[in-house]
């Protein structure tokens, strides 16, 4: 056997004293770690197989696992890291293009930790969300740039429709067939009990959830996988996905594999093909062409739903997002360098596309210039990971979030980043029908709804804190943000003071 | 006048008098039985003598049974008159009680044949109530040879009982195998090598022609001394009040399958009353305890107004000897499924897509579900026929079906 | 009444709900104590394979076949729930005979057990379905 140059990057640390040999462990281990030895007696494990998704270690009734770090090194030096290294062993065996999955994890800088919030003191008063009303409630659309009212003092301006959410944080796209059944209908489900959204991706929509269209976004992508008039017309608003911050530049690749039974027939494809989507729409090569689509999405749905242009955030997003409000879309959603995926290339996840924050700041700044910030409304996306940093993207400028990773792991996803193998243990990113139904859509959507319930009460706080009492009054308020550790440009661009001016 | 007069105290008694409290909480129930003893769990004499459980713990139902429930027992009296015109009973005492309903359950006597010399023997017992379990174990020693005549269940279950407590057993039957009634052949061979080996023997295929004192001369020319005899050769339904009282009776008391007999407000049930077996299509005397409480328990319905009716009786057997268990069904008819491994033993019998009768010896796990498929007439191209022969399971069912069972009110 | 109800959908078939069920009934303090090196005798067994499985235990009857046919009066209902005195029981197998769901079997010391939906034990919910990872097995009244 050729050697493989690899070493496995944990070990599963077994705690003999504990061990009672249930094999629950080697039962919920898609990867086949787990074994019992029959002349040991006792459960062994073959390492190299780890994915460190801690299922075993959750699942265990007598808390005998643990996944550690290997700390078996590689003469390291601060240029070639242990992982550069394994990367190019791993290459050099089977000469292919690095896949990865879920968000950017280098150690690039994330700025909603290097920006702060305000609170009042003395001079004006805060405000207590259990005491006193608080309006999280959002609309999502273009707002009209004055009102007009009739002579009996009723609105007379025709309002384009609205995407009403209770909370400004919507789940973002992640198509079925990149998760399973359950994990879209724990989504669904939840968006429907909280008044939010949630957004079908590029797979199609899986005939039994038409009847959460009301809470659901329908997205138009690449490959238009799924796409028909009843499809547009079921959900609450339709998506067209230009681009998805993990992989800015390049299309999706569902392999056959994955594409069996109802992933096939909802998709539209046949069953085994890959679905391919192209890296371009390749009837877009315009702002022109791409209000056409806009319009035939519109006309295609009577003028009915808001639509929405999804891109990723790269150099030039701010000009981009001027043109795409142009083009009569309702929403722009922009989705940062560290949002997740179900797989992409290793170098396009790590290497391409800018920072969430700085585009906001950026997009956001760049249609007020231009005075057309109220044709669109702004969602953000690609690493929102707590209330904290949904408070503080709303202050720089977005209407809304979108959540998508920090969801997933409310379903129990452990960030392990082995989507691509189709082998999660969690039932979230896989089609394997045994390993599907470790995902019950009752617990499932249960933990979705409390964890957007939980941020909730914390933008509350948070927003009472700086005395302010509706998301309204909070969106593009810079004043209550200050940098620290920043340089000025960056300062600049975020259109924010650092902290002690 | 007693709105209900039971004759027995065993287990189709308890069933009836469980089924009337279950619609009628207090007309007057009078039970009537010649064992001076509370109701206790008959087919518990063995293990009793085994030492697996003693008289207090073999008490059928608590203490409190009688009173809790309002039954006059009148323990240690003996029904010898039942006048259906009248509808009165007559005690031995000479008393005499009437009734609006009246249930019959007199159970069986054991049967002992006219065999010669049997006069001669010092110590002769049969196997059938506490009464005949005390009186036995009073002669028992570690040194007693005893000789059985019989190696049906009563038989084998005595000699379980008491192997530990004597020198030696010996099993004398006409028949040329154990537990005829309820084995084939195959299964037969099984439990006798098994009890052979746990130092039983056996003379098959002979009976006892001759008794002198302590010996005993096999029609094979055979002799065998023995110092204590048991009978175990069979047992007479106890039907004679019904028949003096012009009742039909076969080879028990003719009920229907609500418990009536022929007689007007008569019932019948347990060891001395037929039932209807759906397995074999034929009325018979299925003098089992499951069915006894069953059949007891629909009379008792019945007799106070509800309505019930006890029409899925089948033969079935559960039983043990010294840790090889056996559970057997229903009627031995059809195509078979066979599967032998040393002492594990299976023999499914099915005919027209139902399961007609099995045979378990050794691995007897969850074998109710084989029954349930008898008792319900399953149509086995339902199921995975495959899936079920391989093991009793449910896994055999389909998802509906099983999503019935498991996730409903049963 | 509230009954175990099983859904086979949602069962992983990780056999979890046989180990919590032999702690609850081991009467030991953890569960360590109670199964480490011993073969478990739980009162709910998983039938099935890694495809389709689910976890079967007393049904708890309305009109249970195994109290009627006990022959040592071992088996009783009460307040709904089918109980076993294993001080009457002689292990007969009687009760096996006649289960349709194969709920009854022998305990370690042969004579027979049965759940009792942890009556006798820590109570509030049974074990197994405290236990399930994924409520598969789920405590409630139904109709």
């Amino acid at each position: 056997m050729a050697i493989d140059f690899l070493y496995p990057q944990y070990e599963v640390v077994r705690n003999p004293a504990r061990c009672i040999a249930c094999r629950a462990c080697e039962r919920q281990c898609s990867n086949e770690v787990h074994a019992y030895d029959d002349e040991l007696k006792m459960m062994i494990s073959d390492e190299s197989r780890c994915v460190n998704c801690h299922r075993c270690v959750s699942i265990c009734p007598t808390r005998a696992l643990k996944i550690v770090k290997t700390d078996h090194t590689f003469k390291e030096n601060a240029n070639w890291s242990g992982e550069t290294i394994m990367e190019v062993y791993r290459q050099a065996s089977s000469g292919g293009v690095l896949l990865s999955s879920m968000g950017n994890p280098k150690p690039l800088p994330v700025y909603w930790d290097k920006i702060l919030i305000n609170a009042s003191q003395v001079t004006n008063p805060s405000i207590d969300p259990l005491r006193e009303p608080m309006e999280t409630k959002t609309f999502l659309g273009q707002k009209p740039s004055k009102i007009e009212r009739d002579e009996n003092g009723k609105i007379k301006t025709n309002i384009t429709p609205q995407l009403e959410l209770s909370v400004p944080i919507m789940f973002s796209a992640m198509s079925y067939g990149s998760i399973s059944y359950n994990a879209h209908e724990s989504l669904a489900r939840a968006a429907e009990a909280l008044g939010i959204y949630y957004n079908t991706g590029e797979g199609g929509l899986h005939q039994d959830f038409y009847k959460y269209g009301a809470n659901t976004i329908v997205q138009v992508a690449s490959g238009r996988f799924g796409v028909h008039k009843d499809y547009l017309s079921a959900g609450a608003a339709i998506e067209i996905k230009m681009g998805q911050g993990a992989k800015p530049g390049i299309g999706g690749h569902l392999p056959g594999a994955k594409i069996v039974g109802d992933v096939s027939r909802t998709r539209m494809i046949p069953e085994g093909s890959d679905a391919i989507s192209p890296a371009p729409h390749h009837d877009i090569y315009s702002i022109e062409d791409l209000r056409q689509l806009v319009f035939s999405l519109k006309e295609a749905s009577n003028y009915k739903k808001p639509v929405i242009v999804k891109i990723a955030a790269v150099h030039n997003v701010a000009a981009i997002a001027s043109g795409i409000a142009r083009s009569g879309a309702d929403i722009i959603a922009i989705d940062g360098f560290r949002g997740g995926t179900g797989a992409a290339p290793t170098r396009i996840r790590d290497n391409v596309g800018i920072p969430i924050e700085l585009a906001l700041a950026a997009v956001d700044q760049r249609l007020r210039d231009e005075g057309i910030r109220n044709k669109v409304s702004l969602v953000v996306g690609g690493s929102i990971r707590s209330s904290a940093d949904v408070v503080k993207a709303i202050a720089l400028g977005a209407d809304a979030c979108y959540i998508g990773t920090a969801a997933l792991l409310a379903l129990g996803c452990h960030l392990c980043r082995s989507c691509q193998t189709g082998k999660c243990n969690w039932g979230i990113a896989t089609q394997r029908p045994d390993l599907v139904k470790r995902l019950n859509p009752d617990i499932g959507y249960k933990r979705l709804v409390n964890l957007v319930t939980a941020w909730e009460h914390e933008i509350k706080e948070m927003m009472g804190g700086m005395g302010i009492n509706s998301i309204e009054a909070l969106r593009g308020n810079r004043l209550m943000l200050r940098g620290v550790g920043l340089n000025e440009k960056e300062l600049q661009i975020l259109g924010i003071k650092h902290a002690g001016e | 006048m007693a709105k209900y007069v039971i004759i027995g105290n065993s287990t189709a008694a308890i069933g009836c008098v469980e089924g009337i409290r279950s619609k009628d909480k207090d007309g007057e129930i009078v039970l009537i039985a010649s064992e001076n003893h509370h109701t206790y769990a008959r087919p518990l004499i063995s293990y009793l003598l085994q030492g697996k459980t003693d008289e207090e713990r073999m008490k059928y139902r608590p203490d409190s049974f009688y009173e809790e429930n309002h039954v006059t027992a009148k323990l240690g009296e003996t029904v010898t008159k039942l006048d259906s015109e009248k509808k009165t009973v007559t005690l031995k005492s000479g008393e005499e009680i009437s009734y609006e309903k009246l249930l019959v359950a007199t159970g069986s006597t054991p049967f002992v044949p006219p065999m010669e010399g049997l006069d001669t023997v010092p110590e002769k017992f049969t196997f059938m109530s506490l009464d005949d379990a005390h009186a036995l174990e009073s002669v028992l020693t570690k040194d007693s040879r005893v000789l059985i005549i019989g190696a049906g269940l009563i038989g084998l279950k005595c000699a379980e009982g008491i192997k530990e407590r004597v020198k030696s057993i010996t099993v004398v039957d006409l028949a040329d195998r154990v537990l005829p009634s309820i084995l084939d052949e195959t299964g037969s061979a099984i439990v006798k090598d098994f009890l052979e080996k746990q130092g039983i023997e056996f003379h098959l295929g002979d009976t006892a022609a001759k008794f002198a004192g302590t010996t005993a001369t096999l029609k094979s020319g055979l002799t065998v001394d023995f110092d204590v005899l048991v009978i175990a050769v069979g047992v007479r339904p106890n039907t004679s009040l019904v028949k003096d009282a012009g009742g039909e009776v076969r080879r028990g008391i003719a009920a229907d399958d609500t418990g009536k007999t022929t007689l007007p407000d008569v019932y019948a049930a347990g060891d001395c009353a037929e039932s209807f077996d759906i397995s074999a299509g034929v009325n018979r005397v299925l003098a089992l305890l499951p069915n006894a409480y069953m059949q007891g328990n629909t009379a008792g319905i019945n007799m106070a107004g509800g309505k019930a009716s006890f029409d899925r009786a089948i033969p079935m057997n559960a039983i043990g000897f010294m840790g090889l268990h056996i559970i057997t069904a229903g009627t031995y008819d059809g195509e078979t499924y066979v599967r032998r491994d040393g002492e594990n033993y299976k023999i499914l019998f099915y005919k027209d897509d139902v399961l007609k009768g099995y045979i378990l010896i050794g691995d007897v796990a969850r074998a109710g579900i084989y029954t349930a498929l008898i008792r319900n007439r399953t149509p086995l191209s339902s199921i995975d026929f495959k899936l079920i022969c391989e093991k009793p399971q449910l896994m055999a069912f389909t998802a509906r079906t099983r999503r019935d069972l498991l996730s409903k009110q049963q | 009444m509230k009954r175990v109800y099983v859904d086979e959908k949602w069962c992983l078939g990780c056999h979890l709900c046989e180990y919590y069920c032999a702690f609850a009934n081991s009467g030991k303090s953890s569960m360590i104590k109670a199964l480490k090196d011993r073969t478990i005798h739980p009162r709910i067994r998983i039938e099935g394979d890694n495809q389709v499985s689910f976890a079967v235990s007393c049904r708890h009857c309305t009109d249970p076949l195994c109290v009627k046919s006990c022959i040592a009066g071992a088996l009783s209902k009460k307040d709904g729930v089918v109980c076993i005195d294993q001080n009457k029981c002689v292990g007969c197998h009687t009760c096996v005979l006649v289960c349709p769901y194969g709920a009854l079997m022998p305990s370690e010391s042969g004579v027979m057990q049965k759940c009792e939906l942890c009556i006798e034990n820590a109570g509030g919910k049974p074990a197994c379905v405290q236990g399930c990872p994924n409520k598969a097995i789920i405590f409630e009244e139904r109709d």
